[in-house]
């Protein structure tokens, strides 16, 4: 039998976030929850918008007005990158198979990680910002000659400019709409700086500004990190990825597209080896 | 309307999925990278396919041995205080499934101070070192330009213990098929005895020794990366069967007084 390590009994969590008392009879049991120094259930729960909360969880403060109207503006504009999105259809294919909920969610945040139209791409595009700032020299110097990495890590080296589309042919409504919408709700530098000379980093990076880097930028106004910017991107883009999978499963794989024409073998052996 | 030419990349891959890597014709046959599955890769190993798949090319039986030793020997252990089997240990306690259970711990595996970071890094490491003393640079000048430029050796040095007992079964396991001598094997040990000896005081870590292995393989840092993913899956399974097998919501259970909070005082939202 492994003899109990006394350091492990004196193992704790430290944390700037979360704090709890305990109920008389239980200590495994909360009577009261406080986050960031304010009562959970008895008074945020009462009085705090769902924007506001999440703001406070992640900053440890509270939003003024506009910041959490920004908060919540970003989270409406990218609830549901779409059915096309390959987020999205992550969900469904486990949706359509009948996979457990969770896989299905999974499944949307592992599309929706990447370098491409992902969280990944947002984090690299505040990284950007951190370096360029609102200097567009800075901005066409590093588009010319983009930093790669080093030493090899588990993400490829970005394929395209962050935050910009290298399959668009203009910028889209939508992250023109969301642009203007975002600029319009923020009190930050980055988003006006951005609406000002989007089409001047267009010409630049040759290709449109995406809407992951409109995401990214209002970000940046609400003075998040890129490991922030690029956890909640994954967050909030979950609610369309669930009433997808939700949808699909119920219409079944039938339904769905199996692209089953849609694998052209260049190597086929033929089926006399068989 | 009209189609220009970045969009045309996407119009061209429409239902158009060019690929030699493989495909089933279903209720027929399968081709993998060109050849018949069930004919030309039966009797293959699983874990020759997996090779197959990461690199095209097939593996002598010594070489899958030694690459199926060191994920048994290196990266499979049934302690849930490791942080990737404990995904699976707290997915087994609250009742999850087992996939969620070791889908998530593989891919929290995907970490930065042991596992798939620095995995890759490190066998980027050894081949770069091994190509620039190749080139004429001292072991010494290899070992302080990568400590200037990034702070870190990934497979030098651990966290927990500084000694990892796993070099030496793997050192063993190693002489015993051939692979002790490897020339990337050599480097890594002779930048062990460096590290030790410097005021760094690192040893060599079953990452680093692993990395080199690989590295005398033949993979490329990419490929070498690929393999090692779904190799903790022995360890991460034993942890969530472990878990299901206690008390639901029984794995190192936190009282409230657990927290130690650092944070603003209790304050009123008004």
């Amino acid at each position: 039998m492994t003899q109990r390590n006394k350091e492990t009994e004196l193992d704790v969590i430290h944390t700037k976030i979360w704090r709890e008392i305990p109920e008389p009879d239980n200590p495994f049991a909360a009577a009261k929850c406080y986050c960031a120094g304010y009562d959970v259930y008895g008074e945020i729960l009462q009085k705090a918008s769902w924007a506001e909360y999440l703001y406070l969880l992640f900053k440890q403060e509270r939003p003024s007005e506009s910041e959490a109207l920004l908060l919540e503006k970003i989270a409406i504009a990218i609830a549901n990158p779409g059915v096309r999105s390959h987020t999205v259809r992550a969900a469904m294919c486990a949706g359509v198979g009948g996979s457990t909920a969770a896989s299905a969610l999974i499944a949307a945040l592992t599309a929706g990680a990447g370098n491409y139209h992902g969280g990944h791409e947002v984090s690299q595009m505040m990284q950007w910002w951190s370096a360029c700032k609102t200097d567009l020299n800075q901005w066409k110097k590093q588009i010319e000659n983009p930093p790669a990495i080093k030493r090899a890590e588990v993400w490829s080296d970005m394929e395209h400019i962050p935050g910009f589309d290298p399959h668009g042919e203009s910028c889209s409504l939508p992250t023109r709409q969301t642009l203007d919408v975002l600029e319009k709700t923020s009190d930050g530098e980055h988003l006006k700086w951005l609406i000002a000379n989007r089409e001047t980093l267009e010409d630049v990076a040759d290709m449109p500004l995406h809407l992951t880097g409109v995401i990214a930028t209002a970000f940046m106004d609400l003075q998040l990190q890129p490991e922030q910017g690029e956890i909640l991107f994954l967050l909030l883009q979950l609610p369309g990825a669930a009433v997808h999978a939700l949808e699909q499963e119920k219409n079944g794989w039938r339904k769905y597209p199996f692209f089953g024409n849609a694998v052209n073998l260049l190597n086929d052996p033929g089926p006399n080896t068989a | 309307m009209i189609i220009m030419s970045k969009s045309k990349q996407l119009l061209d891959a429409k239902d158009n999925w060019q690929t030699d890597m493989g495909a089933m014709f279903p209720g027929e046959r399968v081709v993998v990278r060109g050849k018949d599955f069930f004919t030309e890769l039966y009797g293959m190993s699983w874990m020759g396919l997996l090779l197959y798949y990461i690199t095209g090319r097939e593996f002598s039986e010594n070489e899958l041995e030694v690459l199926d030793q060191l994920w048994m020997l290196s990266i499979n252990y049934p302690d849930p205080r490791i942080w990737n089997n404990r995904i699976a240990a707290l997915g087994g306690t609250t009742r999850s499934t087992p996939a969620l259970s070791i889908g998530a711990a593989i891919c929290v595996s995907e970490a930065n101070i042991y596992g798939g970071q620095a995995n890759v890094a490190a066998i980027d490491f050894i081949k770069d070192a091994k190509n620039k003393i190749d080139k004429g640079l001292s072991l010494e000048e290899v070992i302080k330009k990568e400590l200037k430029e990034f702070r870190v050796i990934k497979g030098y040095g651990r966290p927990i213990a500084s000694k990892d007992e796993r070099i030496e079964p793997v050192l063993k396991m190693l002489e015993e098929h051939g692979y002790a001598d490897g020339a990337h094997v050599k480097l890594a040990l002779q930048t062990h005895e460096y590290l030790k000896e410097s005021r760094f005081r690192m040893q060599i870590n079953i990452t680093g020794l692993a990395a080199a292995v690989g590295a005398d393989i033949g993979f490329s840092a990419k490929e070498y990366y690929t393999w090692t993913v779904v190799g903790f899956t022995g360890g991460i399974t034993a942890c969530y069967l472990d878990s299901l097998n206690h008390e639901q919501g029984s794995l190192f259970p936190l009282s409230c007084d657990r927290i130690s909070y650092e944070g603003e005082q209790e304050r009123s939202w008004d």
